[in-house]
């Protein structure tokens, strides 16, 4: 190369690399926050499915008659108040003034009937309520009447709650839909209204703050309070790939990324516009869930054993680092925030492989094959269950580790045939924490057999507990009998908890008011 | 001609439907079930029976695949078992971003690699085929995703000229549109570059050596005349048919290429679907996938009349 053609050719690269930023500004739109999700929002109707990012999706767009706070505590939401009779058995609701759908469409009390109806027949907390309803009806525009067979103290918190899926009122015309069918529209009477003409499914989903909501008083707390939506419009863009996901979070293309990977929150930390910062304190609960329904789990004493190698910590430093404000060990059956935690029966002292060992052959197990599910789509799964995987190894056990996809896994988890037709021993999980506040939505803890989460516990003593515990008059009634669950618990393991962690979000420094709690868009602004 | 394109059309009919009843298969021998992703993990097993046989998927092979074939040769290929929406209707929201990517692709490989393949022919031996043929080899070897990331690192985050991810249509500026395309296609287009540079080259070596170059060389005709007119003309066809057998390997580039630079394309689309057994989105794609690249080849086929008078269809 000539030294002149070298020369203008080194210019040219200088004056390129000196270009000015010609990127366009981030999420620049004030107006405008830009989302990107756990996960793609594949069902929409918000009892179509018990998956986290469903659930969020509904609280943007439908209200509740109650909401929760960051508590646990159920306050009106959409009822402006109820008066209780008949000794406990007669509840009526009624409804605020003022109240429409997206649609343009008053909300009526018939419309909370349809609801109440279609959702009770998917959600375990609800059947409960479901279970005890005489009759449900709407002998007004406004008002809700619950005529039911027994007292049930619950009845707010249950219409509030926050998980697996919410009480979300919609119109009767849409809550007639079967319940196992999903809805075709959208319609709620939440802050943000969905904008159905500009979905992308798997990429866009959009949401434009809804006019006619009409916040309660007060400062909105977790589901309760006073919902005012500041942002004229949320985007919700899924973006699968982690690596990605930070670098448009660095680059300011985007506002909010819900739950960064453990890899890359160090880097996040490092930038100073970006925060990272846990909000839901009531984070996952690791669990490590057996097939009750074949061998060699079939027997709690050989189920038992298995307390004896775990520690929780080892299960915690997988899933989410050393970083110990992410996570807390010592988790017994219920959240340790929770007034019905206790900490009966939970085992002491470090791992014992050789107890465990002993205690197994004790037991009866007899080197049957065992077969762990774990899938590598959720990395949280996949090392805790290497975790599991070692420690079965260790003590001996003849197993099976078996890593597929989570569409694979999920499907063999319904299982209940033998190992050599397709089925299952062990599995190891995570479940929200705000699901294990008390046994009535501790979907983990049903042991009621063939109507149990996978793994179909049989255990009778925990559901009388259950049951009970819905009778109870008062908390410390209550608490005794969750400490009741526990012993039971740990005696007839259900499943083993393996540790409760935290899962950080991070996002753009100028965004304030963010509660706590799960990804909620009242409340938040730019500054 | 128009004889043989209307039987090549045709011939399509009988490719589509064995890709069909493949892929058909393929999804029903799969382990996994779409019912039990949707109904979540508390869901009972009745509840389970009832969204597999809203969903259809309760039923035997046969009328399941004639349902769905017939649907499909009436244009209805059925709806998303998650979101409920119409596959063509996903399809179509999907194309424009899928074509906008490989297009510049190919505008990219083409504008870049015949160059390279040509100068270095020309310079066989020399550093500078030796420079090329290296960075072929180079551009073969590094996956998309390792490329995707490098530039968007680069490009992106450090130098902020870019934006990391996305996809906006043109209709919201041709800038906002292409400034979204440019690192993705670059991306892509290595492998492409690289297979379609080895080709050029190889294809200009021979004809080099003819006997009507030398005598263009006796007569004086300047060197940049025999390369790109009378030896490239001659060279064409072998480059042309690799552009089209390559197309194949842009599309499944195009699915790592989506998922890196967030750009919601059908690569992105069948990988979601693939993951939730997503099965009519599945095979819509797949048959949209396939179609395409028949019609490429026959494109392709039509291009060679065009280069070379002496082929007749």
């Amino acid at each position: 190369m000539h030294r002149r053609q070298f020369l203008s050719t080194t210019a040219a690269a200088m004056g390129l690399f000196a270009m000015p930023a010609i990127r366009p500004a981030g999420a620049a739109d004030r107006r405008v926050l830009k989302f990107v999700p756990q996960a793609d929002l594949a069902v929409l109707d918000p009892i179509g499915t018990t998956a986290y990012v469903t659930r969020n999706h509904a609280l943007m767009v439908f209200d509740t008659l109650y909401g929760v706070d960051d508590k646990n505590q159920p306050h009106p939401q959409m009822v402006e108040g109820h008066v209780v009779e008949n000794d406990g058995k007669l509840w009526r609701l009624t409804l605020r003034p003022g109240l429409q759908f997206h649609d343009g469409t008053p909300v009526l009390a018939r419309d909370v009937v349809a609801s109440i109806n279609r959702w009770g027949k998917r959600d375990i907390y609800g059947g409960a309520l479901m279970a005890v309803i005489d009759d449900l009806s709407a002998p007004s525009d406004r008002v809700v009447e619950f005529r039911l067979k027994k007292p049930f103290a619950h009845l707010p918190a249950v219409l509030g709650k926050g998980a697996p899926t919410i009480a979300a009122i919609m119109p009767e015309r849409l809550a007639k839909t079967e319940a196992t069918t999903q809805i075709t529209e959208i319609v709620g009477s939440g802050p943000y209204r969905f904008l159905a003409k500009e979905r992308n499914p798997g990429a866009l989903n959009v949401y434009e703050k809804f006019a006619g909501y009409v916040p309660r008083d007060g400062a909105a707390n977790y589901l309760s309070g006073g919902k005012v939506a500041h942002f004229e419009r949320i985007e919700w863009h899924t973006l699968p790939d982690a690596s990605t996901a930070a670098a448009a979070l660095q680059a300011g293309e985007i506002d909010w990324w819900e739950q960064p990977t453990s890899d890359l929150t160090p880097l996040l930390r490092g930038n100073a516009d970006i925060r990272v910062q846990v909000q839901d304190t009531t984070g996952f609960a690791g669990v490590m869930r057996f097939n009750h329904l074949q061998k060699p789990f079939d027997n709690p004493a050989i189920r038992r054993a298995f307390f004896g190698g775990i520690l929780q910590s080892d299960y915690l430093i997988a899933a989410v680092g050393e970083d110990k404000a992410l996570w807390r060990d010592g988790l017994g059956f219920f959240h340790p925030d929770s007034p019905m935690a206790s900490k009966a029966a939970i085992p002491a002292g470090k791992p014992d492989l050789a107890r465990v060992k002993q205690d197994l052959a004790a037991a009866g197990y007899k080197g049957e094959r065992v077969v762990m599910l774990a899938t590598a789509d959720f990395p949280v799964i996949n090392l805790m269950s290497q975790i599991a995987a070692d420690m079965f190894q260790k003590v001996g056990v003849n197993l099976d580790l078996q890593v597929q996809d989570w569409a694979t896994v999920s499907s063999r988890l319904q299982s209940r045939e033998p190992i050599d037709k397709g089925g299952w021993s062990v599995t190891c999980n995570f479940a929200a924490g705000i699901g294990m506040f008390n046994p009535a939505a501790h979907s983990y803890l049903r042991s009621n057999g063939e109507k149990a989460l996978f793994g179909w516990p049989t255990i009778p003593a925990i559901e009388q507990l259950r049951n009970d515990w819905f009778d109870a008059p008062d908390l410390a009634a209550q608490q005794k009998i969750c400490e009741e669950i526990q012993k039971v618990a740990y005696a007839e393991t259900p499943y083993i908890p393996l540790g409760l962690y935290y899962q950080p979000t991070a996002f753009r420094a100028d965004l304030t008011g963010m509660l706590k709690g799960t990804p909620l868009f009242y409340g938040l602004r730019r500054a | 001609m128009t004889g043989y394109i209307l039987r090549r059309l045709l011939m399509t009919v009988p490719v589509m439907a064995v890709v069909a009843l493949f892929v058909f298969s393929l999804l029903y021998v799969a382990p996994g079930d779409p019912a039990a992703i949707i109904a979540g993990e508390q869901a009972t097993p009745a509840e389970m029976q009832r969204i597999r046989a809203s969903l259809g998927l309760d039923q035997p092979f046969v009328p399941r695949f004639a349902r769905w074939a017939w649907n499909a040769v009436q244009g209805d290929l059925g709806v998303s078992v998650f979101s409920a929406t119409p596959v063509s209707e996903m399809i179509v929201q999907r194309i424009p971003p899928t074509l906008s990517l490989m297009v510049l692709t190919l505008l990219i490989s083409i504008v870049v690699a015949v160059p390279v393949g040509v100068v270095a022919a020309a310079n066989q031996g020399g550093w500078i085929d030796r420079l090329f043929m290296s960075a072929a080899v180079l551009g073969f070897s590094l996956p998309v995703f390792v490329v995707g990331y490098l530039l968007a690192y680069l490009f992106a985050l450090q130098l902020g000229w870019l934006p990391v991810q996305g996809y906006r249509p043109p209709s919201g500026g041709v800038w906002e549109y292409l400034s979204r395309l440019i690192l993705p296609a670059l991306a892509l287009s290595g492998g492409y570059i690289a297979l379609i540079a080895r080709i050029a080259r190889s294809a200009m070596l021979e004809v080099l050596s003819q006997d009507y170059i030398r005598t263009a060389r006796a007569k004086g005709v300047a060197r940049q005349v025999i390369l790109f007119v009378h030896a490239l003309r001659n060279a064409t066809l072998p480059i042309v048919s690799i552009i089209g057998i390559g197309v194949a390997t842009l599309i499944s580039g195009a699915v790592v290429t989506e998922t890196v630079f967030g750009i919601p394309g059908l690569g992105r689309l069948v990988v979601d679907a693939l993951l939730r057994r997503d099965y009519p989105v599945i095979q819509g794609v797949v048959l949209v996938f396939s179609f395409t690249y028949v019609l490429v080849n026959l494109a392709i086929d039509l291009a060679y009349t065009l280069l070379d008078p002496r082929i007749r269809y």
